[in-house]
């Protein structure tokens, strides 16, 4: 027997804990005993009048049934001949659109309904949306309470071509729409005289039917969850095979390394495949360095090792997403630092680049649930705040690192100097070039090699394709940061003059190169007196409106928060700030 | 893979989650039907390693006899370190289900109890055998569920659980219970009982039993420290759920077996915790006694 997950979604009122309760009445599946609490239930807090409140059997929290609401994911049970099901009943209230999210994560199939006298309201148009983002391709709408509206064919014609239009937009496979009244239990599990113009299949028709997760084949992926080490003879690697079959003599790839299946460990027995799915034990026929989080993948076609992408989140909690503070991620069987771009409020889904601090093995969310997705979490409440997405890798997701000979600290030892990276952060005014250029000079007296990179200067060459927007600004600081770190890695002392007004940029810039390699310095001048000053005319073009998001005036700065050096430019000459940041470097011992 | 197949790999999925990420897990073990199933998953989720985690029974004194045998038993056989709980305050009162009352007796035996146990050890995780099917607000708890360093939890603000990432994160003297059968059902884990051979506790097979009749229930007289007034009578009956014989209601059944048992299922028109007579003070019963601490 198969099993389906499949969760219930739509507005307040449209029925849904009805339609489970019918689901389980007409399948037979209340006990006497449920039947009998249902029945006082009923009568105590009912809204049917005394007959049986099929809500009631769902909305098992007792403030649900004070409220008469649904206030989170309840998940039931039931089965037929044909499947086993498991329904994540999942609410309606926007406030709770993480519960939804929750349910949907783990469906195959999704039932959305709607109140046929309403037709398709912005609530539906949100599940639906969010029913197709997390991935799921098989969708039922049931045009629910069509006994209020007279069992009218033109009413049900007319919501399913309201919803068909907006879903066009969306990756469902397959839209099946079902004419139904749960309290009536029409076309939940048989066909009803009411709707003779109805032929397609009943719901749970629908349900016993409907394809399952297609994603069982594709390169093999097994994720190691825990090191199996009983004694000194034995090592395995206990976890799960995400996609694909893996096989005993396979080829695979672990990280950088390549190595073959030696054993497939199960306390039944060894196997010699384990299909999508499978909890099993493996034992490599190298001693390779294998742990937690990596992924065992066919290696004729690994998953790709990256940090930053391009994702869709969701975000789940009442404090709201900031951008550039430092959260978890929980990918795979890893948790890692975590920085996100933009805000997000509780609910809110967005697109966003999204950076780990250490690279992990991935894959689209579109390819794999298990790969692609992730969560957030808070570092200091330790609470699921966000779920996230993966579209793609930003940078080279699939290039594998070449080795060179003549390394950095090859270079170091030619230049009798350590590379860094002098970034220096701060409003347009602050003085940041002034003293990039006279820390410069001093540096290439002593005969260090330097480089600087000015913000303007490369506006004008590398990315004068990129405005002012904020995910410009973004794409803008990635680039320097990138290129800083390759001026590193060429042994030179960069000096980065940027405004770079978010924090996770400056964390990002900070995280592409080593330790001691990165001296942040912040060129700290009030709004006032940088607007004052205003050396280009900058901020008065901005204050009558002619230029848009300007950092300090519509566009907003954050201050570093532990900078290497911090620079008042109200109370330091530029040669003195110049000054303290060479002291500064010598005391990193850089030069 | 079947159903059984695909619930078995989630189970152990959850398992080696839970014991890679915490310090101090710890199992559960109540005897029944559930914790077998739930001890053989431990056992396949590591294998060839042991389970990496001791048992814990918190013991009431008033388990049915064949229920203490079968659990020392079962951890002598697999070579498991077993800690028997029995909270102090009640030893020295005499707590007992007659004098005190069945909600009484359950919350001073099993919910404080436990909630000793857990704080004498600091474990940081506890694995328990509940199922989202067995009552209305355990349908919507967490397979990862939080729980406050006074164990209480609470259901209106319940950390979302997406795809199967776990967040087991907790300060310390917080914990989290771990619950890998959350979506197996009675019907399933006989099947899985069946398939897999696990052995159980024999009170789940039919056979003549002494039973005397106490609130609607069949109550089975298991020793002598039950005030009778009348003379029990042999009956065939069996159990479907197990706790503390004076207030665990047997069933009239013929089932003698695994396989004759899920036949019995298939046609049964009662829930299996209809037969405990603490779940039955009130609806919304359960979801009270879960936040103060009862697993």
């Amino acid at each position: 027997m198969e099993l389906l997950r499949f969760i219930t979604c739509g507005s307040v009122d449209d029925g849904k804990s009805t339609l489970i309760g019918r689901l389980l009445y007409e399948s037979k599946l209340l006990y006497a005993d449920h039947l009998a609490a249902l029945e006082a239930d009923s009568k105590r807090v009912g809204t049917c009048g005394g007959e049986l409140d099929f809500a009631l059997l769902v909305d098992g929290l007792a403030a649900e049934r004070e409220q008469g609401i649904t206030i989170d994911v309840a998940y039931r049970f039931f089965a037929t001949e044909a499947r086993r099901f498991i329904v994540a009943d999942t609410p309606g209230h926007e406030q709770y659109t993480r519960n939804m999210v929750t349910g949907a994560s783990t469906a195959e199939a999704a039932v959305i309904l709607l109140d046929a006298r309403k037709g398709v309201l912005s609530q539906t148009r949100r599940h639906a949306r969010i029913v197709s983002l997390l991935g799921i391709r098989h969708v039922a709408l049931a045009v629910n309470k069509l006994d209020l509206a007279g069992y009218s064919r033109e009413t049900f014609d007319s919501v399913v071509a309201q919803f068909t239009e907006f879903a066009a937009e969306l990756d469902f496979a397959e839209i099946t729409c079902v004419p139904m009244s749960a309290t009536e239990g029409v076309n939940v599990v048989g066909h009803s005289e009411l709707t003779p113009w109805y032929d397609g299949p009943t719901l749970l028709q629908w349900l016993e039917t409907v394809e399952t997760d297609p994603r069982r084949d594709g390169p093999s992926r097994f994720l190691v969850q825990w090191v199996n080490r009983p004694d000194s003879t034995f090592r395995g690697l206990s976890g799960r095979v995400l996609r694909g079959t893996l096989r005993r003599d396979e080829t695979v790839r672990i990280g950088e390394r390549t190595t073959t299946v030696d054993r497939i460990v199960t306390m039944d027995g060894d196997l010699t495949d384990a299909p999508t799915g499978s909890s099993v034990t493996v034992v490599l026929a190298d001693d390779v360095d294998a742990s937690r989080g990596d992924v065992l993948a066919a290696a004729s076609d690994p998953p790709g090792i990256a940090d930053s992408f391009q994702a869709h989140l969701v975000w789940l909690n009442e404090a709201g997403l900031l951008p550039g503070r430092q959260y978890l991620a929980k990918i795979g069987a890893r948790t890692v630092g975590f920085t996100a771009t933009k805000a997000l409020q509780l609910n809110e889904i967005g697109v966003d680049k999204v950076h780990f601090d250490a690279p992990v093995p991935f894959e689209s969310y579109r390819t794999s649930r298990d790969l692609g997705s992730f969560v957030v979490l808070d570092r200091l409440t330790n609470a699921t705040v966000g779920a996230g997405m993966i579209n793609f890798a930003l940078g080279p997701a699939n290039v594998h690192w070449q080795n060179v000979t003549v390394d950095k600290q090859a270079r170091i030892e030619r230049n009798d100097h350590r590379p860094c990276v002098v970034w220096l952060t701060g409003l347009s005014g602050a003085g940041k070039s002034t003293i990039a250029d006279l820390v410069e000079k001093a540096l290439h007296a002593e005969g260090r090699h330097t480089f600087l990179l000015d913000g303007d200067n490369i506006r004008h060459g590398l990315n004068s394709d990129l405005g002012f927007t904020d995910a410009d600004r973004v794409e803008n600081i990635r680039r320097i940061a990138e290129v800083a770190a390759l001026m590193v890695d060429a042994g030179l002392i960069v000096l980065v003059s940027f405004i770079s007004p978010f924090r996770a940029e400056r964390a990002l810039a900070r995280s592409l190169v080593g330790e001691n390699e990165f001296c942040e310095v912040f060129v700290d001048t009030p709004l006032e007196v940088a607007e004052r000053r205003d050396p280009k005319g900058l901020y008065r073009k901005a204050r009558r409106g002619e230029l848009a998001n300007f950092t300090g005036i519509d566009s907003p700065y954050e201050p570093p928060e532990n900078p290497e050096v911090r620079l008042d430019t109200t109370a330091l000459s530029p040669e003195a700030a110049a000054a303290a940041v060479v002291a500064k470097l010598r005391a990193l011992g850089v030069c | 893979m079947d159903h059984l197949d695909r619930l078995e790999a989630d189970s152990v999925d959850i398992f080696r989650e839970a014991v890679a990420e915490s310090e101090r897990p710890v199992l559960l073990y109540s005897i029944g039907k559930d914790s077998s199933v739930l001890l053989h998953l431990a056992r396949k989720a590591f294998y060839p390693s042991k389970p990496p985690f001791p048992l814990l029974h918190v013991d009431t004194t008033w388990k049915f006899r064949e229920m203490i045998a079968f659990r020392d038993r079962t951890a002598a056989e697999l070579g498991l370190e077993l800690i028997v709980h029995r909270n102090p305050d009640c030893v020295a009162m005499g707590i007992n289900p007659f004098d005190h009352g069945s909600a009484r007796h359950t919350d001073l035996w099993k919910t404080q109890g436990l909630r000793q146990a857990l704080d004498e050890h600091r474990f940081d995780v506890a694995f328990g055998g509940a199922r989202r099917d067995e009552e209305a607000s355990r349908a919507k708890e967490r397979v990862f569920s939080f729980r406050t360093a006074q164990h209480q939890w609470d259901p209106k603000n319940q950390r979302p659980e997406l795809w199967r990432l776990y967040n087991t994160r907790v300060a310390p003297g917080e914990s989290i219970r771990v619950f890998p059968l959350s979506n197996w059902t009675e019907l399933d884990v006989w099947r899985y009982v069946e398939r897999e051979r696990i052995p159980v506790v024999p009170l789940y097979f039919a056979a003549p039993r002494p039973v005397v009749d106490r609130d609607g229930m069949l109550i089975m007289v298991d020793d002598d420290r039950m005030p009778l007034h009348e003379e029990p009578r042999q009956e065939l009956v069996r159990f479907r759920t197990l706790g503390c014989y004076p207030l665990t209601g047997a069933v009239r059944s013929e089932a003698r077996t695994v396989a004759e048992i899920v036949e019995e299922m298939r046609t049964a028109t009662t829930s299996e915790r209809q037969g405990r007579a603490i779940d039955h003070d009130q609806s919304g019963s359960m979801e009270r006694k879960k936040r103060e601490g009862y697993f």
